[in-house]
C-alpha cells in the first residue's frame, strides 16, 4: 500500500537501527510524547531492537489517559440523564470512572453512542430536536479543531440541544511541567507529529532553548520513529539542542493556519487538571464566553462533581515518564484491560495497554 | 472467539445503530453483585471466554464440551458424529456478498467441517419479529436453501416463533447440524504440535470490514463483499489427501485470526509464531484498517479457515488450498513452537517481535 509500505521496510529499519547503534556512546533517555507513537514502538518491536543505551519513556500524549477522573464522572452523570444522547469517540467508552464506565451506563439503559466525528454528534442534535446531545470533547491540539468546528456549526444552525463536555489539553505546557520537575530524566523529546501539523513548531523552540535539549518532530510509522530516534541521538551525542523536523512530509513551521483560526475563535487557554499529575497552568482549552452556551458542564450543572484518583494507579508517574508500566506493582495483576485501575490500561493509546498487549513477559 | 461447541457467544452485529456493535468492547468495572451482560461478552475476546468458563462450562461440564471446539464430536452406534449450533443476530439482514440466511447456514456447515466432519443434516430455528416483510423472509429462506444446496446438506427440520414488534431485530436464526467424522480423522485444537505449519485459506478480515463499511456514520466507498462460503468441500479435499496429517481446523470468525490462534495455543500448550509480511490482506482491507486504527488480525472472517498441518505435509496442503476456488489466496503464515506456551508471537514487518494477545472485547476505532 502506497504511503504505508515505504515506512515499514525491514531493510530500511535495520539500517536505522545500525546507524543508531553506531552513533550511541552512552545512556540516553528519550520520551515520545504521543501515545500513538508508543503503540507503534511496541507493536513493531522497536523498543527491543534498539541498543541498550537508549531508554524510551512514554509521554502524556494519550488524551484518554490524561482526562481526570472528575471529568469522567461528570460524563457518566450526564450520560445517565433521561433525554440525553451522550456521544464520544470509541476509546473513551471503556475508561473507568469512580464506579462505572460509559459502556456500563449504556448497558443500564443510558443512550451512549460512539461517533467517528464530532460533526456526527451535531447531526444527531439536528435529527433529535427533543433530546439533548452531548459530545465528550477530549483530545490534544490534533482533535481540538474538529471539535471547535462542531461548536461553530451548532451555533450556525442555532441548535439549542447541542453541547460539549470539554477536556482539551495542550502539549507545550505538559512538556514544561515534565522538564521543570526535579525528578525529570528526559534528555530528548520526540514531538507528536500530528499536533505539530496543526500548531506548527514555533512553540517548541523557546522550550528547547530554555532546557537545552533536542526535540524532534516525529511521525507515527516505524521508520518515522527510528529516524526520529536517530536524529535525537545524533543531537544528544553532539551536544546540540533545538527543534528538528523528521516529519517534513506533514509538518511545516507555521502549521495549519485555518485550524489555528477556528481554535482561537472558539476556545481560550485555561488551567486544566491532568490525571495523576494535577493542574497545569494554561494547559487546556475552554469555550470562549461567546460560545459558553454550548458548555455541557454548566448546562447539566455537574461542576460540583469531583473525584479522587485511585491511589494504587500510578498513571501520573507513567504519563510523566518517571516510571514504565512494567515498573508498576499492579501491572498485569490487579490492573488489566478487563479490570483497569486507570485509563492508560484501556486506552488504545495508553502506555500500559501497549505493554500489556504487545510486550508483556510471557 | 469460538466457545465450547454449543456456546459460541456473539454480540449482536449491527450496522443500523451508529457504532453500536463496536461499542461492544468493554472493560467492565469489577462486577459481582448486580453485574450485567454487556455487548463485550459477545465480542469474542477475554470477556466471552470468561462467560463460557464461569457460566456455561461450570454448569454443563462434560468431556465433549470440554474440548472447546467449534462443535462436539462423540461416538454413537459405532460412528463418530459431530454436532454444532450457531445463532445469528445481525443487522443489516442483507449485505454485499450475502445475508443472514446464507451466513447462518455457512456458519454451522463450517463449524462441522472444522471438526473434520462431512455435514449430514441441518435444522433451522427462526425467531421472527412482528412486522417483518414476508418478502424479506422469503428472500432469506431462499438464500438458506441455496446455501444448503451449495454445501450439499439438506435442512431437515425447523421451528418458527414470532415475537412482538421491538423485541427482535427482524429475524434471528439458529442453525444446528450433525455431521459424520471419517475413520482416522482426528481434528482438535489440542493436536497443534511444535514444528507444525499454520496456513490460512485466503485473505483475512474481509467480512468484518465489508460489514463495517455499511455502518451508520462510517460509510465508506468500497467494492468489498463478504466472503461467506461453505468450507466443507475444501476441507474434504484436504482431509482426503492428507488425513491425520491435518491436526487443527478452525474458522476464525469473531475475534479474527489472532483470537482463534490464541485459543489454539492455549489449548494445545504451545506457542505460535506468525510473520506479518506473510499474512494475506487485501489492499482495500488494509486501507480501511489503517484509517480506522484496527488490526486486521482481530477482524472477523467468514468463509476462511486456519489449517495447522504437520510440517512434511505443509507444501502439499498449501498447493491443495490454492487449487481450490475458495483457497486461491491461501498462505503459510506461521509455525507452531514448543515455547512460549499459550502465546502467539508476531514477527513485525520491520523485523521486530511482539506478542499477539487476546482482546478484552472488540476493537474500537481510535480518537486520533
Amino acid at each position: 500500500m502506497r504511503f504505508v509500505d515505504e515506512y515499514r521496510r525491514e531493510e530500511d529499519a535495520q539500517a536505522f537501527v545500525r546507524a543508531i547503534r553506531a552513533r550511541v556512546t552512552r545512556p540516553w533517555t528519550l520520551m515520545e510524547i504521543c501515545g500513538g507513537q508508543t503503540h507503534t514502538l511496541l507493536r513493531s518491536g522497536i523498543d527491543r531492537m534498539l541498543p541498550p543505551e537508549i531508554t524510551l519513556v512514554h509521554g502524556p500524549g494519550c488524551p484518554v489517559c490524561v482526562t481526570p477522573l472528575t471529568q469522567i464522572d461528570r460524563a457518566l452523570a450526564i450520560a445517565r440523564r433521561p433525554g440525553v444522547i451522550f456521544t464520544s469517540f470509541g476509546d473513551m467508552l471503556r475508561v473507568p470512572g469512580s464506579t462505572t464506565n460509559l459502556l456500563s451506563v449504556k448497558a443500564q439503559g443510558g443512550d451512549v453512542r460512539m461517533v467517528y466525528s464530532p460533526l456526527d454528534a451535531v447531526r444527531l442534535a439536528e435529527q433529535n430536536p427533543g433530546r439533548q446531545v452531548v459530545f465528550f470533547a477530549v483530545g490534544f491540539e490534533t482533535t481540538a479543531p474538529a471539535n471547535a468546528m462542531a461548536v461553530k456549526r451548532a451555533k450556525q444552525l442555532g441548535l439549542p440541544n447541542f453541547s460539549i463536555l470539554t477536556s482539551h489539553v495542550l502539549v507545550p505546557p505538559a512538556i514544561e511541567a515534565i522538564l521543570s520537575s526535579p525528578q525529570n530524566r528526559v534528555q530528548a523529546f520526540l514531538l507528536a507529529g500530528h499536533v505539530c501539523a496543526v500548531m506548527g513548531t514555533s512553540e517548541y523552540g523557546p522550550l528547547a532553548a530554555r532546557y537545552r535539549l533536542p526535540m524532534v518532530v516525529t511521525g507515527f510509522e516505524p521508520l518515522d520513529l527510528l529516524q526520529g530516534i536517530h536524529m535525537a541521538v545524533c543531537a544528544l551525542e553532539e551536544g546540540r539542542f533545538g527543534v528538528e523536523n523528521q516529519y517534513t512530509r506533514t509538518v511545516t513551521a507555521e502549521g495549519n493556519r485555518p485550524a489555528q483560526a477556528v481554535l482561537a475563535e472558539i476556545f481560550e487557554p485555561c488551567d486544566r487538571a491532568w490525571r495523576g499529575i494535577g493542574v497545569i497552568p494554561k494547559s487546556g482549552y475552554r469555550l470562549r464566553p461567546a460560545y459558553a452556551a454550548f458548555d455541557a458542564t454548566a448546562r447539566f450543572d455537574v461542576a460540583d462533581i469531583t473525584a479522587d484518583e485511585p491511589k494504587e494507579c500510578i498513571a501520573g508517574e507513567i504519563l510523566q515518564g518517571l516510571k514504565k508500566p512494567s515498573g508498576c506493582a499492579a501491572f498485569g495483576t490487579r490492573c488489566t484491560p478487563e479490570h483497569p485501575l486507570g485509563a492508560p490500561m484501556v486506552s488504545s493509546e495508553g502506555a500500559c495497554a501497549a505493554y500489556y498487549l504487545y510486550a508483556r513477559a510471557v | 472467539m469460538r466457545g465450547p461447541c454449543e456456546f459460541k457467544v456473539s454480540a449482536k452485529d449491527t450496522a443500523g445503530d451508529p457504532g453500536a456493535a463496536l461499542l461492544a468492547a468493554s472493560c467492565p468495572v469489577p462486577g459481582g453483585e448486580g453485574e450485567t451482560i454487556l455487548l463485550a461478552h459477545g465480542g469474542g475476546g477475554r470477556m466471552t471466554q470468561r462467560l463460557i468458563e464461569n457460566v456455561f462450562l461450570k454448569s454443563f461440564d462434560n468431556p465433549a464440551l470440554r474440548e472447546l471446539h467449534d462443535g462436539a464430536v462423540f461416538e454413537a452406534g459405532g460412528a463418530r458424529l459431530a454436532f454444532s449450533t450457531d445463532s445469528f443476530v445481525i443487522s443489516p439482514l442483507f449485505f454485499p456478498g450475502g445475508d443472514i440466511g446464507s451466513l447462518a447456514v455457512h456458519g454451522t456447515v463450517n463449524d462441522l467441517a472444522m471438526c473434520g466432519a462431512q455435514p449430514l443434516a441441518l435444522s433451522a430455528g427462526l425467531i421472527l419479529e412482528e412486522g417483518l416483510l414476508l418478502s424479506d423472509l422469503s428472500r432469506i429462506v431462499a438464500s438458506m436453501q441455496a446455501a444448503a444446496a451449495g454445501a450439499g446438506v439438506p435442512i431437515v427440520t425447523g421451528d418458527t416463533k414470532v415475537v412482538d414488534r421491538g423485541k427482535g431485530d427482524g429475524v434471528f436464526i439458529n442453525v444446528s447440524g450433525v455431521g459424520l467424522v471419517a475413520p482416522g480423522i482426528v481434528i482438535s485444537p489440542k493436536r497443534a504440535r511444535p514444528g507444525d505449519v499454520v496456513l490460512v485459506s485466503g485473505e483475512i478480515a474481509v467480512h468484518g470490514i465489508a460489514i463495517m463499511s455499511l455502518r451508520e456514520g462510517l460509510r465508506f466507498e468500497t467494492t468489498l463483499a463478504s466472503d461467506t462460503a461453505a468450507l466443507n468441500g475444501l476441507v474434504a479435499v484436504l482431509l482426503g489427501a492428507l488425513g491425520e496429517k491435518v491436526h487443527v481446523l478452525r474458522d476464525p470468525t469473531r475475534g479474527g485470526v489472532a483470537s482463534t490462534l490464541h485459543e489454539i495455543a492455549t489449548q494445545a500448550g504451545v506457542g505460535i509464531r506468525l510473520e506479518e509480511t506473510r499474512l494475506p490482506i487485501g489492499e482495500e482491507v488494509r486501507g480501511a484498517c489503517e484509517i480506522l486504527g484496527l488490526d486486521p488480525l482481530y477482524v472477523a472472517n467468514e468463509g476462511k479457515c486456519l489449517v495447522i498441518v504437520a510440517r512434511d505435509a505443509a507444501d502439499e496442503a498449501l498447493a491443495l488450498l490454492k487449487a481450490h476456488p475458495l483457497g486461491r489466496s491461501a498462505a503459510a503464515i506461521g509455525e507452531v513452537l514448543a515455547e512460549p506456551r499459550g502465546t502467539v508471537l508476531l514477527k513485525s514487518r520491520i523485523g521486530g517481535q511482539r506478542i499477539v494477545d487476546l482482546l478484552t472485547g472488540e476493537q474500537l476505532p481510535r480518537i486520533c
